[in-house]
């Protein structure tokens, strides 16, 4: 037993000696660890963040004035003024994604108490704004020609919403996050199984195979090796990009995050190494891990709502360990949950980690030497 | 004064601060035969690169065929004079084509007719006895099989310069014979034929007039063969050639082998160490190893003499574990051979074929590392690695990383390895090959010891004659079988001939029953082919033609990248989805009213909402929320119904879990809908006067897609993603796997031009997306219901621009990368990030800021989007979408002409 760890240490110790003298890889994960994170978490916001916007003004009065003025960072950019005649080219384009029209005698009619009509076009293949902006729009309008025509709503109720774990529901902090998921999850896939790979092709292997080592104790080597240096970038990258650049205040604990983050890269260098006993060679390997991590990136609830996909979708996503790290990260980092409320997640992930591990070591001396 | 075919001067070459030639100065005559020796590492296959023109001259001049090689007009004019064989078996073939369109491939580069063609490869294919196997696939074929195609490639246009880089190493010594034969006649047709030939046996070498003796970069010595040797008393090539190595290489003592004792105890008969009984081994239906037969004695050199892919690797294999036999038994030191059996694996030492250390480790810590997974403990294997230094003659290396040392000390270092454990077993695969003659006795010096002293039994396998007949006992092995076993002595009495090769020659003809020379060289008319200087339609198509056949023949390939597209298309069509349905929430009604049931009666019919069980604390809140047990919490305070009767308005608390941004904000957007339709219901119940009506009306026009359907957006919307990963990722190996395998050789020394090769590998991989784009778009028809509203001809022309421009840009990675690790983890972090997040698939292009919205711009996703969305859902055409296909159009040319930049023509 302790010549088992003895093995699996120093095989790991080989491990790192190798990535230190790969240039390639340490720069991917550089570039993974900080532009991939902040780029996204600072620019590319779900929801209606940054929206563009245009008003065509045919009214030129105070009011229509006011409504261009009302719609403000960081929800809106600052409408652009069109004319009638462009609003089709301006959404038809994707250029815009909201277009108001005020039209003429606007201002009249509304002191008059007419009900004058404005009128709100939205490009509705925005669907991550469409639907929210025309809410927003209609809230912040309402209040601005309440408090223009000096009438107060009279409601019988109100309503009154807090956001509890993130008041300000800010998604850049959510983004950061899951980017760190994200890129764990293309490291740990690619990283092992092509290096699987490579080390087959250029007989390694073969060599590794021959010693007195269990095909256990080459597999525990990588994962540990792995995981220690995946582990310590992402903590750097929450410390540094997450909490410092993007300035996102951290509640959960660390320890137990990181330990989580370990827990899954195990699921995913054991998954590595699975799909590398199923390619018979790197281009096949490539083309077999797209339809793999895509949807483990895009679906595991960190890009879209998970409840809003099918029921199907749902269950098979069970079976995901990313489905399962962005509910616990989010879990420990935002809503500082404890063990004692997350463990369903932690299990899933272990009992997932374990069995692609088990049907890897079980293919690996069979497929790999042959 | 003759012609010269050749002349050199102040040739050096260099990789980064790596030397490998220097100051190479020499010159040939036309129509002469000239051999190149020197171990592995020397720079014959740089400098022979260099007078192919396939590498680019660095330093010095050199003219060749009348022209000086880096004038590129006169390369040019070169490359249907030049015919180059690299060296490996078969590396500039392709092993999916077969042996006739290896050979059409060829030709059509060249410019040939297919007339012409058919007429010089009847006669080449007839003169090579290959004539039987023209359909079979150059990767099925056996070593010398490969070699005479190979061969047939080169000859195909009729060269007046042929250069083979070690075309016979690795190869049985009856084809190495029958190759020499047709070498020979085509030189007697052709007497203009200048011919160079680098190789690894000396008496090879030996056969042609002039030699030329490389070592460590350095020119040792160049003139006529016959001076030459002439130089030392043995008058063998070998022994001039240590003899120039001059005063930095070790005094040539010849190898002495004790005889094997036989040991006393035993009396006589020694006890098997190695035995194999039966043994077989089949791939499928190729059977590798054929009932293989033998028992080798503790103590005894054993060697496994036979070509290469004979089966002397399998059967290594099998018996180290590696590999189970398929029939037949094999046992090792008396224990039948088991993968999990560690301790008879600790009795054993193994090298394989390829250098199997870890190159970024230094001497030192290869060894210490190897000794501790033996469990060596720490004192004594750092003992026994420095003993091992030390006789293994490798203290001056002892701290440079194993990567770096040259071979000879390398295989040593191999060897150092492998018996760390002072196994009682040594296996050792081609242990020499590559390694110089005053080296490879060294090596040997080592091997009698361990087998004299120590008694190790060593199961070795090699192709030189010189060295099995070191051996105590060899079998002759051929396509799998043990034709002979014995000593060498008895077999060369038993097979008859004046050598141990003239035996195995004997021996292979019999069992091949190969005994006629072929015949003649069919007199064939003389070939004037067609080389336009410029653009060719017909090259480029025949790149595309040969890879479409290598796409077509790997099913598996072909399978993953158009299932993984259906794939993800349907998942993404159906999981992508923004639209909110069932909300989980839970009510803690402090009231228990009639009122605030009925307002909440109101969440409880919507579609949107379904309801949890009811909360009873503001702590059971929290947690269910922190659980993500309810997506949000509706609060009723206390009094709420009379609070509502007094019109003291009440208020309704919403509880959002704010972890997930985006969906807390879809939540409040749907409760304030509920909410505002409790109010109306409110107001229409209640006696009292309507409140009054809203100042404005505000109507809100949901355009292309009034019901605000999901996949009516993402569903076109994925087509993107989906179409720049899987092409991207098809074309990023096309160019850096043949620079891997060898074949882009082909490219540097034939007159295909880098448009045509760029364009003609990139072609069948855009008819193969176009197939994925019309399923995709089929799949969003009919699958998932999307109305196609706007012109199918532009979305053609926009798919067929994008699928150009991904295309492009894998080849474009390919360009640049060198190894096919560092292609796919490129394509993949190229692709991801700008068509995930920033291709304006979820999050619109128009709200992207900073630099998300400079690599959204910079990437031809985005542009797509435009277009499948626009044509699907918008019911755009050309009219509107024009720009955006000028932008992929731009995006093609672009990506083509940077991948046009990076690619060479000639290697460093």
């Amino acid at each position: 037993m302790r010549q088992k760890l003895a093995h699996i240490f120093r095989l790991g110790l080989k491990e790192l000696t190798s990535l230190r003298h790969d240039t390639v890889l340490l720069l991917f994960l550089v570039y993974a660890f900080s532009v991939a994170i902040y780029m996204p978490a600072a620019g590319s916001l779900l929801g209606v963040h940054n929206a563009s916007a245009a008003f065509v003004d045919e009214d030129h009065s105070q009011i229509s004035r006011r409504l261009a003025e009302s719609l403000q960072m960081p929800e809106f950019q600052p409408p652009l003024m069109l004319s009638h005649d462009q609003i089709d080219a301006a959404l038809d384009s994707g250029r815009q994604t909201f277009v108001i029209n005020v039209p003429v005698n606007f201002q009249a009619d509304l002191l008059a108490g007419r009900q004058p009509e404005l009128q709100v076009n939205i490009d509705a293949t925005a669907m991550s704004q469409a639907f929210m902006g025309a809410g927003y729009i209609r809230r912040i309008f309402q209040s601005e020609l309440y408090a223009y025509t000096q009438q107060s709503p009279q409601q019988p109720a109100t309503l009154a919403s807090r956001a509890l774990f993130n008041s300000n529901l800010e998604s850049g902090w959510f983004l950061g996050v899951i980017q760190i998921v994200n890129n764990v999850t293309i490291l740990a896939i690619i990283l092992t199984g092509t290096a699987l790979l490579r080390e087959r092709e250029h007989g390694t292997l073969d060599h590794l195979l021959v010693l007195p080592l269990t095909a256990l104790e080459i597999m525990l080597a990588k994962v540990w090796s792995n995981a220690l240096v995946v582990v310590c970038c992402t903590w750097l990258a929450l410390e540094l990009i997450v909490r410092g650049a993007l300035g996102v205040p951290l509640t959960g604990s660390m320890p137990l995050f990181l330990g989580v983050t370990a827990l899954y890269l195990f699921a995913c260098t054991s998954l590595g190494i699975f799909l590398a006993t199923l390619a018979r060679s790197i281009p096949q390997f490539g083309l077999l891990a797209i339809p793999v991590i895509i949807p483990m990136l895009m679906l595991s609830g960190g890009t879209t709502p998970l409840d809003s996909m099918p029921v199907w979708l749902q269950n098979l996503m069970q079976f995901s360990p990313s489905t399962h790290f962005v509910t616990l990260s989010t879990s420990i980092l935002f809503r500082d949950a404890g063990v004692s409320v997350i463990w369903p997640d932690i299990a899933a992930l272990a009992g997932i980690g374990l069995a692609f591990f088990l049907i890897a070591l079980a293919r690996f001396r069979r497929t790999l030497a042959a | 004064m003759t012609e010269l075919a050749l002349r050199a001067s102040g040739i050096g070459h260099a990789y980064g601060r790596q030397t490998a030639l220097s100051d190479i100065g020499f010159s040939l005559p036309a129509g002469s035969r000239c051999g190149l020796i020197g171990p592995d590492g020397a720079g014959k296959s740089s400098l022979l690169g260099l007078i192919a023109g396939v590498k680019t001259l660095q330093q010095g001049t050199l003219e060749v065929l009348g022209g000086p090689i880096d004038q590129r007009r006169h390369r040019a004019s070169l490359y249907p004079r030049i015919a180059f064989m690299p060296q490996g078996l078969g590396h500039n073939l392709y092993p999916e084509l077969s042996i006739r369109e290896n050979i059409r491939f060829f030709a059509t580069l060249f410019g040939l007719s297919r007339t012409q063609c058919d007429e010089q490869m009847a006669r080449l294919l007839a003169a090579t006895d290959l004539d039987r196997f023209a359909e079979r696939p150059a990767g099925k074929l056996s070593g010398g099989m490969k070699q005479k195609l190979g061969l047939c490639c080169a000859l195909i246009h009729e060269p007046d310069l042929l250069i083979l880089d070690e075309p016979t190493t690795g190869v049985d010594p009856l084809s190495r014979r029958r190759f020499w034969e047709l070498v020979e006649r085509v030189r007697s047709e052709r007497p203009q034929l200048t011919l160079l030939v680098a190789t690894a046996y000396m008496e090879e070498a030996a056969q042609f007039e002039h030699c030329l003796m490389l070592d460590q970069g350095r020119l040792l010595a160049a003139g006529l063969t016959a001076d030459l040797a002439a130089s030392t008393a043995s008058g063998k090539l070998d022994d001039a050639f240590t003899h120039f190595q001059g005063g930095s290489a070790r005094q040539h003592v010849p190898l002495e082998i004790p005889p094997l004792a036989i040991s006393p105890e035993t009396g006589g008969e020694r006890e098997i160490a190695i035995e194999a009984h039966d043994l077989t081994l089949r791939f499928g239906d190729f059977t590798a190893v054929k009932q293989v037969n033998f028992a080798i004695r503790r103590g005894e050199i054993f060697g496994f003499l036979g070509s290469n892919g004979c089966g002397k690797t399998t059967t290594m294999k099998v018996l180290t574990g590696l590999l189970p036999a398929s029939e037949g038994s094999a046992r090792l030191l008396g224990q039948a051979v088991d993968a999990g059996d560690l301790a008879t694996r600790k009795r054993v030492g193994f090298m394989s074929q390829s250098f199997s250390l870890y190159g970024e480790l230094s001497v030192r810590q290869n060894l210490e590392l190897h000794a501790r997974l033996f469990d060596l403990p720490k004192a004594e294997s750092q003992a026994r690695s420095q003993s091992l230094i030390e006789r293994f003659d490798l203290g001056a290396h002892a701290d440079d990383q194993a990567g770096e040392l040259p071979l000879g000390l390398r295989q040593r270092l191999s060897l150092a390895v492998a018996v760390i454990h002072r196994p009682e077993v040594l296996i050792l695969d081609e242990p020499t090959s590559g390694v110089d003659p005053a080296a490879r006795d060294d090596f040997w010096r080592l091997l009698v010891e361990l087998s004299r002293e120590q008694g190790v039994t060593i199961f070795l396998s090699t192709h030189f004659m010189n060295e099995a007949e070191r051996c105590d006992r060899i079998s002759l092995m051929h396509a799998g079988e043990v034709l002979a076993c014995d000593t060498p002595a008895a077999l060369q009495a038993q097979l008859g001939g004046d050598s141990l090769e003239e035996a195995f020659v004997h021996c292979l003809e019999q069992a091949q029953g190969d005994t006629a020379v072929s015949s003649e060289l069919p007199a064939g008319t003389s070939t004037q082919p067609d080389n336009p200087r410029g653009f060719s339609l017909r090259r480029l198509l025949a790149v595309s033609s040969r890879e479409g056949k290598e796409l077509r023949r790997d099913p598996v390939r072909l399978a993953f990248a158009l299932v993984g597209a259906l794939f993800m298309m349907v998942i993404f069509g159906y999981g992508i989805s923004l639209d909110v349905e069932d909300l989980a929430f839970a009510a803690f009604d402090q009231d228990n009213s009639t009122e605030s049931r009925a307002y909440l009666e109101a969440f409880r019919g919507s579609r949107y909402f379904a309801e949890h069980a009811p909360i009873h604390s503001p702590q059971e809140l929290h947690r269910r929320l922190q659980r993500s047990e309810i997506k949000l919490a509706l609060e009723i305070p206390p009094g709420f119904g009379r609070d509502l009767q007094a019109g003291r308005q009440p208020q309704i608390g919403v509880w959002l879990d704010g972890g997930m941004p985006f969906r807390a904000e879809t939540s409040r957007n749907y409760v304030e809908a509920v909410h505002l339709l409790n109010l109306q219901r409110m107001a229409e119940e209640s006696s009292q006067p309507t409140a009054s009506a809203e100042p404005a009306k505000l109507e809100v026009r949901f355009r292309y897609n009034q019901d605000v359907i999901s996949v009516n957006a993402i569903g076109p919307g994925v087509m993107a993603l989906v179409l720049a990963m899987i092409p991207a990722m098809l074309t990023a190996l096309g160019v850096v796997r043949e620079k891997e395998l060898g074949s882009i050789t082909n490219f540097y020394a034939t007159p295909l031009s880098r448009l045509e090769f760029l364009l003609g590998k990139q072609l069948p991989y855009v008819a193969l997306s176009l197939l994925n784009l019309a399923l995709l778009v089929a799949l969003n028809r009919w699958l998932f219901g999307v109305p196609f509203k706007g012109s199918a001809a532009t979305l053609a022309l926009g798919g067929l621009l994008y699928v150009l421009a991904c295309t492009s840009l894998g080849l474009l990675i390919s360009s640049f990368t060198r190894t096919q690790i560092a292609a796919i983890l490129g394509t993949m972090i190229i692709t991801t990030l700008p068509t995930i997040q920033f291709s304006g698939l979820i999050v619109p292009r128009s709200s992207l800021e900073g630099g998300a919205a400079l690599m959204g711009n910079l990437f031809p996703a985005g542009y797509f989007l435009d277009i499948a969305v626009g044509t699907f859902t918008k019911a755009l055409g050309l009219a509107e979408l024009w720009p955006k296909c000028l932008a992929l159009l731009g995006f093609f040319l672009a990506f083509s002409g940077l991948s046009l930049l990076l690619l060479k023509k000639q290697e460093a």
